[in-house]
């Protein structure tokens, strides 16, 4: 709204004067939020509601979204209502395409958020509901949400430029390779994590593999419904599609009565070659065919499970099992991942609180569809706050459950013995009580055939939300709310790897190219398709090495995961630094900084220790050399059964150590040739980039997701216009 | 009372018209009319976005 914004915004920047009204209202809000920190740092060894969590989170995003996004918008970034946006001035119906506000929040929120922040968290409940729920909040709020903005906007101001482009265009081509690497090479370890997520959740459970194997036909049968019988009838195939997913689910506890139990109980290497043909052909077929009414599907049980899940909080209200820290936060000894707090809670949980792999969403598709540039804080920093919701809600879930069960689920096999009686002797050593019959009730009550070392965070959260639901809705469902959260997660995942497939067969395309023009042809049969199995390999290769790991595949390949995720976002805020100081802003280069500085610390410290530590569960290479001395000797170690599995480990560690070491070093290739340009941009006193230049904006529209009466007002007379000039 | 609930269904209808992209095709097709044209089938129009998707996929985070 051009000549609007300017009045309230250019003058003054976002600090104009509060009316008593909102005065009052942000006092309110503080105080709820103030409160509800106080009992959360306040209360030791007591037993506390859920409620004050969410609370406190709630509370912090609002004051975060009014105050701090909009200082970043309107005094850091300079957003300027009178420039034409990509979309505005590129509009070509397809990807450059003017969207209602309120509308790309949907389609943003519905891409960076799956699976990630349902994961997590739930791992990082074994240090405590305390330092997530300070790491989610305050991580989101100085971190991820405004990575999320900056780069979407920096990508806006460049007509939707990719973030390795924009890495290349503007540190340097060094930097720009190195970025290109590390974001193919992340991509593929995210794919495989979240892949053995999936494989241990439905490993050995045929309810799950018969709700989820019947989703391709779902999906396929919405594609064909779409194509030939009704085109464009998005809404009316979702809810069928909805409608026969729901079927699924409950159709899953009769697989006994239909005699499917013993087809469908499949181990986690059929699964695992499942998932890579699976991730072949979902890259290889049209489109319409799988992966955009699977996207129909995954996006509307997204929002519904967000819905369902926030309700069901405040009507269920649990009481937290979890302590507030517990001793392996301190000591570092927690069997679900090896580590101290610091650094592992903050590369535990990535997304939800800083996720570096949204800097490719928002860089390239959201921007390009961006109707004002007031947008970009609705959107990304908007966006991400409800990611960092979710996560919220995944941790409170987790921290509900008992904890005796909470580590009999995610402590791995060769810890527990994968039976009651010796699950529930590791849970005593670890200072929790569960009895072995307790655990096998546990899992008859959703109907699954046991739940000890269900790794991967899946089972737990399922677990949980199923308590909460049945809690707050009452009746006899607690399997069914289990396998519903089950097959949400799973949809959410398989979502992603096959997209993500597809993202990296088009990015090898790409690349490849560059030295060989015919291989770029997308439509090229022998191109696509080998390129295909080389991305679906990679992936597979790593989703095999942690589904065989005898040493558990989440424990060792979590780390690995997060660590990656945090260093695409270092990437990401490394370019947003080095921008903000080119475009001779160099005084507000701590906004993205802090956030860059507290990731690096972060990052390199893990990265460090995964790799130079002498502690055997926590660096890979001294893991490695365990295991290979006592080969040479001719012994055996635990958990290691037999000499293969000595070997594998041996691999395994080789390789994990290898590439936490590749990924590392070629974020410091980034930033370090960024840094020569911060020295250069701050001597000059600013550098030119690639920004496009301004051009004036025609287009009307409100800058928040509610309009103001003034906002409303300049909507209806601009339509106006249009209409006119429509007639003549 | 009524009215608002009126109000707010069509709000909902409206927003999923737009997520789902069904709102493209009555974009275009009025476009079309305004402008005296005719426009092609709503089938050969969705082909042609999905066509589009075809070339550029999109990322779906974790």
């Amino acid at each position: 709204m051009s000549t609007n914004i300017e009045e309230r915004h250019e003058p003054t920047g976002g600090s104009q004067r509060l009316s008593l009204r909102s005065m009052l209202i942000w006092g309110a809000i503080a105080v709820v939020g103030a409160v509800c920190w106080a009992v959360l740092a306040l209360s030791r060894g007591e037993q506390i509601s859920a409620l004050w969590i969410l609370f406190a989170a709630l509370a912090s995003y609002f004051i975060a979204y009014r105050f701090y996004a909009r200082f970043i918008a309107y005094r850091v970034l300079k957003v300027d209502d009178t420039r034409a946006t990509p979309a505005e001035r590129l509009e070509n119906g397809m990807d450059f395409d003017v969207t209602d506000r309120r509308v790309l929040f949907g389609h943003h929120f519905a891409a960076i958020a799956g699976a990630g922040p349902l994961v997590g968290p739930v791992l990082a409940a074994q240090m405590g509901y305390l330092p997530g729920t300070v790491w989610i909040i305050v991580g989101v709020i100085l971190a991820g949400a405004v990575q999320d903005m900056m780069v979407m906007f920096f990508s806006m101001r460049r007509d939707g430029k990719s973030l390795g482009q924009m890495v290349r265009e503007e540190i340097g081509v060094v930097g720009g390779t190195a970025a290109l690497i590390a974001v193919f090479a992340i991509m593929i370890i995210i794919l495989a994590v979240l892949a053995l997520v999936v494989v241990n959740a439905l490993a050995e459970s045929p309810w799950g593999v018969f709700s989820i194997a019947l989703t391709i036909p779902i999906a396929l049968f919405m594609g064909f419904y779409l194509r030939f019988i009704r085109p464009g009838q998005v809404m009316e195939v979702t809810a069928i599609g909805v409608a026969l997913l729901l079927l699924a689910i409950i159709g899953g506890g009769y697989v006994e009565q239909l005699g499917l139990e013993n087809a469908l109980t499949l181990s986690k290497e059929t699964l695992t070659l499942c998932l890579v043909g699976y991730g072949f052909f979902a890259s290889i077929l049209p489109v319409w065919m799988l992966l955009t009414p699977r996207d129909y599907l995954s996006t509307f049980m997204k929002i519904g499970v967000i819905v369902l899940l926030a309700a069901g909080l405040v009507l269920a209200n649990p009481m937290l099992e979890n302590e507030a820290v517990t001793e392996f936060g301190r000591e570092g000894t927690g069997p679900v991942f090896a580590g101290k707090l610091f650094p592992f809670v903050f590369i535990t949980i990535a997304c939800g609180a800083l996720s570096g792999f949204h800097s490719l969403i928002s860089s390239g598709t959201t921007p390009k569809m961006i109707a004002k540039e007031s947008h970009v804080r609705m959107i990304g920093y908007g966006g991400m706050l409800m990611e960092s919701f979710v996560a919220i809600s995944a941790l409170i879930a987790a921290s509900v459950i008992d904890q005796g069960l909470y580590f009999a689920i995610n402590s791995p096999a060769g810890a527990t013995g994968g039976n009651p009686e010796a699950a529930a002797e590791f849970v005593r050593t670890l200072g929790f009580t569960i009895s072995p019959a307790d655990l096998t009730n546990a899992a008859q009550s959703i109907e699954e055939q046991t739940l000890i070392s269900r790794t991967g965070g899946a089972p737990t959260l399922a677990f949980g939300i199923s308590l909460i639901f049945t809690e707050a809705f009452g009746g006899a469902l607690a399997a069914f709310w289990y396998h519903f959260a089950i097959m949400f997660e799973a949809l959410f995942i398989l979502t992603a790897v096959d997209a993500g497939t597809r993202v990296g067969r088009f990015m090898l395309q790409d690349t490849i190219g560059n030295v060989w023009r015919k291989y770029d042809d997308i439509s090229w049969k022998p191109a696509s398709w080998s390129a295909s199995a080389i991305v679906v390999a990679l992936w597979g290769y790593m989703l095999y090495v942690g589904v065989t790991d005898p040493l558990g595949g989440i424990n060792q390949l979590f780390p690995l995961f997060g660590i990656s995720n945090q260093l695409l976002a270092a990437i990401a805020l490394t370019l947003c630094v080095s921008l903000l100081i080119k475009h001779g802003k160099t005084k507000w280069a701590w906004v993205p900084g802090i956030g860059l500085a507290w990731d690096l610390i972060v990052t390199m410290t893990a990265s460090w220790q995964k790799v130079f530590s002498d502690n055997p569960t926590i660096g890979y290479f001294k893991q490695r050399s365990v295991y290979q001395d006592a080969i040479d000797n001719g012994q055996l170690r635990a958990p290691a059964r037999d000499m293969d599995q000595m070997q594998q480990i041996v691999t395994n560690s080789t390789v994990n150590g290898v590439l936490q070491l590749v990924f590392a070093l070629l974020v410091i290739v980034v930033v370090v040739n960024a840094m020569v340009i911060w020295v250069k941009a701050v001597r000059a006193g600013g550098l030119p980039t690639t920004e496009v230049p301004h051009q004036p904006s025609r287009l009307v529209a409100p800058s928040d997701f509610f309009a103001t009466k003034a906002e409303k007002e300049a909507v209806r007379r601009y339509e106006e216009l249009i209409r006119a000039g429509d007639e003549r | 009372m009524r009215s608002a609930v009126i109000r707010a269904g069509r709000g909902i209808l409206w927003y999923l018209r737009e997520a789902t992209g069904e709102a493209k095709w009555h974009e275009y097709a009025d476009r079309c009319r305004r402008q005296g044209v005719t426009p092609m089938s709503r089938r050969e129009f969705e082909r042609h976005r999905a066509d589009h998707k075809e070339q550029n996929p999109q990322s779906r985070c974790c």
